[in-house]
């Protein structure tokens, strides 16, 4: 970093998207602020919590500079803010809305009925630490909180994936195949405040991807008088809750689809459902989600450099669960060290969600590797390589049947 | 194979556009040559309060790789520069109720740069800067600072002056004709263009030895870990019986909390004429920080620890010139201003008529409409 240090360059091409993209220094909030523009969006409702806000301005600022025209409604509280959007959607209007914290769970009685409604609303959540006292830095709880209600959920961990993956959120849950809302999850701070080099695609490519809106028979509309919501009891509500399961099933081939075709027309997007890096010989891998990306893969090239066969594999999607992927990923290794930035009081082994989904998904292989269960990176403390290269210690050490315990959990980065 | 990084030290909301500016200039400008890079805000001093020591960042790295290394974090801590935009921050910044007070140069690398916007001396501000123990430089670009940001933003140019400035102090990171061809494009605006080669042409550096500044020791402390902190976010209050300082008997000086001082947040603080003063409570009554200890002989004190600098005392003050705000750079020290006066009232009366004279170069601007285009004015002549 001093200035002494500066020697022979090595350049770097402008990345370049296909044409009709331009090169914008931005946010990834902005760059999902871009998709609500691109997308056409109808209706918006916004109530401001820290990170999530920074979205909500920068619409706001489209919307006054006359760049974007949409309803922006400025609700009186999370839980009126997903009301409205929920609504708005039943009608035909495609929607955006997001939160964060706890203001994502003040809004949990709409989150809960909006995949129950087939309503393919497309949120992003700001992530954040469940408060108090005033917390406000990244932990995936908030998010991980639907997991269990039909709602499609995604990590990203660049502003350009931000982007790529909001893009990809409203063609799959429009998709009358599915029909569900997606989150899609930024770490507050590392990507809602930090402004980067993205490409943002033309108007005309964006159209080209993302077909309009149409909920076609299910519009609630009066030239198609229709109720939605009755009361329901016992009799109905396990046909429901079936249909619902059967949606979630069924989103895994409308994703795999829609990254065919963005890679094709996009030209990147890369594997649907997880990240894959240095994993081909890999003998242990680590597993993330989000912006624990950047000081893993700088740990991983470390490792590797040092003849360690360490790889990173990236849980892009969470729900749906890639567990086909991560079988095929991981299958092969001789351990498995999971970094949770959450945490699951009381769970199995104490481990976080991620670990706890991923040790069941591995269980039916015949050759099983070890799991490592850790959880860092709390309230937004940073993650450092140093941090991962400890991590991936632990899981050489099972791998040789050392004395790191499978049916324990290491907090790494906590003040004893 | 290099990053270099730059932090923009400001004072939070008022500067805060302007800082951006000056990050992403940075990293639009080291785009030209081919690097890429990130700009962002410290996000634990999100949302700003006024006057907060706030910190914004540009890194720029040659390959997406290499940038990796710095994503992800906080703060880098071995800038190459580190631009302050109002020089009253030199004394030290604070975050918002965190960490203390702590040297302004305490994140710029071996042989870094600071830039300050500033009408002092390099001399004078570097008394004020806390020794570094390592040689760095000190540029000054000759500018008051600017509140330029508040609101809405008056352009006075000040965000590309910096640039240009940088341009000038560290050429590894972006050359001039980057910065001038970012600047450009941005804001399609040549007079911005001329205002940056100005800076660059005018910047004066000074070379800064390891021993050199003020050896005020920064506020250090200790985090307890799990095992000691106490359970269910309990936190047990300061002893809230008054203090007791030698000489006061009869006065009150409230309890106040030692570590945590917000002295940084002010640019501005207020001197009081006791031979004028009436003793009519409306300053200590109305201070939004309980920082007016009562002597005691039942005048009003300013405790130089505790005031922000808001300004209150003198707005509220019914008698003329008996509450001044004067530019926090007239003054080295905290030192209890009623002291000076009961020690030597003729001495105390010279030193205010100088420190009033000393006065506003500029205000918090909020005052009256049109204060600003009059302060521009004057910086001008």
């Amino acid at each position: 970093m001093s200035p002494a240090k500066a020697t022979a360059v090595k350049r770097v091409e402008a990345t370049g998207g296909p044409s009709g993209e331009t090169e914008e220094l931005i946010s990834g909030s902005e760059a999902i602020a871009h998709v609500c523009r691109l997308a056409d969006v109808d209706v918006i409702t916004a109530y401001p919590i820290r990170p999530y806000d920074t979205v909500m301005q920068c619409v706001s600022q489209m919307i006054s500079n006359g760049d974007f025209d949409c309803e922006f409604i400025v609700a009186e509280s999370e839980h009126s803010q997903f009301e409205i959007v929920k609504h708005a959607s039943a009608v035909g209007a495609r929607v955006f809305c997001g939160s964060s914290g706890v203001g994502w769970f003040y809004a949990f009685e709409a989150l809960a009925v909006t995949a129950g409604l087939r309503l393919p609303m497309v949120a992003m959540v700001g992530n954040r630490a469940l408060d108090d006292p005033g917390a406000f830095g990244v932990e995936h709880n908030d998010a991980l909180a639907v997991r269990d209600l039909g709602w499609m959920l995604a990590w990203v961990s660049t502003a350009q994936e931000a982007l790529d993956t909001a893009l990809i959120a409203y063609r799959v849950a429009e998709d009358p195949r599915v029909f569900l809302p997606c989150a899609i999850s930024c770490d507050g701070a590392f990507l809602t405040h930090s402004q980067a080099i993205v490409n943002v695609p033309s108007q005309e490519m964006v159209d080209g991807f993302l077909p309009p809106y149409d909920r076609a028979e299910k519009q609630l509309h009066p030239d198609n008088p229709i109720t939605i919501a009755p009361q329901a009891n016992e009799d109905w509500l396990m046909e429901m809750r079936r249909q619902n399961d059967m949606a979630a099933r069924r989103a895994r081939d409308v994703i795999i689809e829609a990254y065919e075709d963005f890679g094709a027309k996009f030209g990147r997007g890369g594997e649907p459902f997880i990240e894959r890096y240095m994993m081909e010989d890999a003998e242990v891998a680590l597993v993330g989600m989000g912006t624990l990306a950047m000081p893993v893969k700088v740990a991983v090239r470390k490792m590797r450099e040092q003849g360690k066969k360490v790889g990173f594999t990236r849980v892009r999607w969470f729900r749906p669960f890639p567990t086909q992927e991560l079988q095929d990923a991981l299958g092969g290794t001789k351990a498995v060290a999971v970094i949770d930035r959450d945490y699951s009081f009381g769970s199995t082994f104490y481990s976080g969600t991620l670990t706890n989904e991923l040790r069941s998904a591995l269980y039916p292989l015949e050759s099983r590797p070890k799991i490592v269960s850790t959880i860092a990176g709390l309230g937004g403390r940073e993650v450092t390589a140093d941090n991962v290269i400890e991590i991936a210690g632990m899981a050489f050490d099972v791998a040789e049947g050392g004395d790191v315990s499978e049916e324990d959990t290491y907090w790494i980065g906590v003040r004893e | 194979m290099s990053t270099a990084s730059v932090e923009v030290v400001y004072r939070g909301i008022f500067q805060k556009t302007m800082a951006k500016n000056i990050c992403r200039g940075v990293v639009l400008a080291a785009r030209k040559e081919g690097k890429i890079g990130i700009a962002f805000g410290r996000y634990s001093d999100s949302p700003e309060r006024n006057g907060i020591p706030a910190k914004q960042f540009a890194v720029v790295s040659d390959s997406e790789e290499e940038l990796e290394e710095h994503l992800s974090r906080y703060e880098p801590d071995n800038n190459d520069v580190t631009i302050v935009a109002d020089d009253t921050l030199c004394k030290g910044v604070e975050s918002w109720a965190w960490y203390g007070l702590q040297p302004i140069n305490k994140l710029l690398g071996d042989g870094g740069t600071l830039v300050v916007t500033s009408t002092q001396s390099a001399n004078k501000l570097i008394k004020t800067i806390h020794r570094k123990g390592s040689p760095y430089d000190l540029a000054i670009v000759k500018a008051a600072a600017s509140f330029s940001g508040l609101w809405v933003y008056k352009d006075d140019h000040t965000d590309v002056r910096l640039l240009g400035a940088l341009a000038k102090v560290a050429p590894h990171i972006v050359s001039l004709d980057s910065i001038t061809k970012a600047i450009s494009e941005q804001w399609k605006d040549e007079s911005k263009v001329a205002s940056a080669m100005k800076a660059y042409d005018m910047v004066e550096s000074t070379p800064v030895g390891a021993d050199q500044g003020s050896d005020a020791e920064p506020f250090s402390f200790s985090m307890p870990g799990w095992t000691k902190m106490e359970e269910g976010l309990v936190i047990r209050g300061i002893d809230q019986k008054p203090q007791e300082v030698p000489g006061w008997d009869g006065g009150y000086v409230p309890s106040r909390n030692p570590t945590f001082k917000k002295f940084s947040t002010r640019t501005m603080r207020p001197v009081i004429n006791f031979d004028t003063c009436t003793k009519c409570t409306l300053c200590w009554l109305s201070c939004p920080d309980t920082c007016f200890d009562i002597t005691p002989d039942g005048f009003y004190d300013a405790n130089m620890e505790a005031c922000c600098g808001c300004g209150v005392c003198e707005a509220v003050c019914p008698v003329a010139e008996c509450v001044t705000m004067v530019n926090e750079e007239a003054f080295e020290d905290n030192d209890s201003q009623w002291e000076m006066w009961t020690k030597d009232t003729a001495g105390y009366a010279a030193w205010l008529t100088e420190k009033i004279a000393d006065k506003p170069t500029r205000s918090h601007g909020f005052h009256h409409v049109g204060q600003y285009a009059e302060e521009i004015a004057d910086e001008s002549r």
